[in-house]
């Protein structure tokens, strides 16, 4: 089972690294927002999550209604929701109730999607590895951020906030290069994607995905339903 | 205080979200259209969250642009997902200097 564990370290080293850059900018804006570094830290150590985080500082700056924070994060951490129900067919059979508790902390969009490429099921000692380096590289771009602002130089913070979208970009292409039928949704998805951004425009981030997500999905699924065999994966 | 029950409030509502379907979801699907739907989802999340934003990622589009290409010609070749995000990212780096 220890293998499993250092497996999950490995593979979260790239979305922990990743982290650490966005979430370094995340502190900068927190400390601006008036929070301090203790309180910025603790955002991503409790919440987890990029967007959610940021529309959540906007509120406690504005001086926001709490109503207001629980219906913003719902709706742009809603897809969450619908990581949760697709991991959960993904989830070993060994997976108690507290075990998964403790690996709902964890659901992001990209440990989702690293857990998501992983052939079989998954194992609790995996899942906890590849949270907690993630979520370590989380808040240590926090904390350094709201502590050391200034200490990069902008061209070096600007050219790491790429490497999330770069790690995207290499799960979703090899998949695809395989299978048609990812593809299709993988453009479908793109296509919406730039149709919300640019049409509609006041639509916000968070609910943009979920629609485009929730439509490629629905398309793929209805042109190309998966085969017995794929079921298993 | 204040800003703690904020912060509390913020950590709940998205725990919420991501336990409840975890662990109340037992069951295995058996509807076809279901299944594949959910076999679907990430790869039309992740690309929904990449583009277009990943070309606003450098706060410059020709920085953008080059490390997307990067990141694209990596990826096509199957490279591991570190080698693909820190080659994007210092391809970006690069592009920024020579500019």
């Amino acid at each position: 089972m220890k293998s499993d564990f250092s497996k999950g370290i490995s593979h979260g080293i790239p979305i922990a690294l990743g982290y650490f850059s966005v979430s370094f900018g995340f502190g900068i804006t927190a400390v601006r927002s008036g929070l301090s570094i203790f309180q910025s830290s603790m955002i991503s150590l409790t919440s987890l999550t990029s967007a959610g985080q940021l529309a959540g500082v906007d509120i406690i700056s504005a001086g926001g209604t709490l109503i207001e924070m629980i219906l913003v994060q719902l709706t742009i951490n809603i897809r969450y929701a619908l990581m949760g129900l697709s991991l959960s067919q993904k989830l070993d059979s060994k997976f108690s109730v507290p075990q998964r508790l403790i690996a709902s902390y964890g659901i992001t969009d990209e440990i989702f999607a690293v857990c998501s490429a992983q052939n079989g099921f998954l194992s609790p000692p995996y899942m906890y590895g590849i949270i907690l380096i993630s979520a370590v590289g989380w808040v240590a771009g926090t904390t350094a951020g709201a502590t050391a602002g200034q200490l990069l130089p902008v061209s070096v913070s600007n050219a790491m906030g790429i490497m999330l979208y770069g790690m995207f970009t290499a799960i979703i292409i090899p998949p695809s290069k395989k299978q048609k039928s990812i593809l299709f949704v993988v453009c479908f998805s793109m296509t919406m994607s730039i149709i919300l951004k640019y049409a509609f425009a006041n639509v916000s981030s968070g609910f943009a995905v979920i629609i485009c997500a929730v439509t490629a999905s629905m398309a793929g699924a209805y042109f190309f339903p998966l085969k017995d065999e794929e079921n298993q994966k | 205080m204040k800003t703690a029950l904020y912060i509390f409030v913020m950590a709940l509502t998205t725990y919420i979200i991501r336990m409840i379907p975890l662990v109340f979801f037992r069951k295995k699907i058996k509807s076809r259209f279901l299944k594949s739907f959910l076999y679907y989802i990430p790869y039309a999340v992740l690309s929904a969250m990449t583009i277009p934003y990943i070309f606003y990622s450098t706060g410059e589009t020709f920085t953008a642009i080059v490390g997307t290409v990067t990141a694209v010609i990596l990826s096509y070749f199957d490279m591991p997902l570190i080698v693909v995000a820190l080659s994007a990212s210092l391809m970006a780096f690069i592009a920024g200097i020579l500019k």
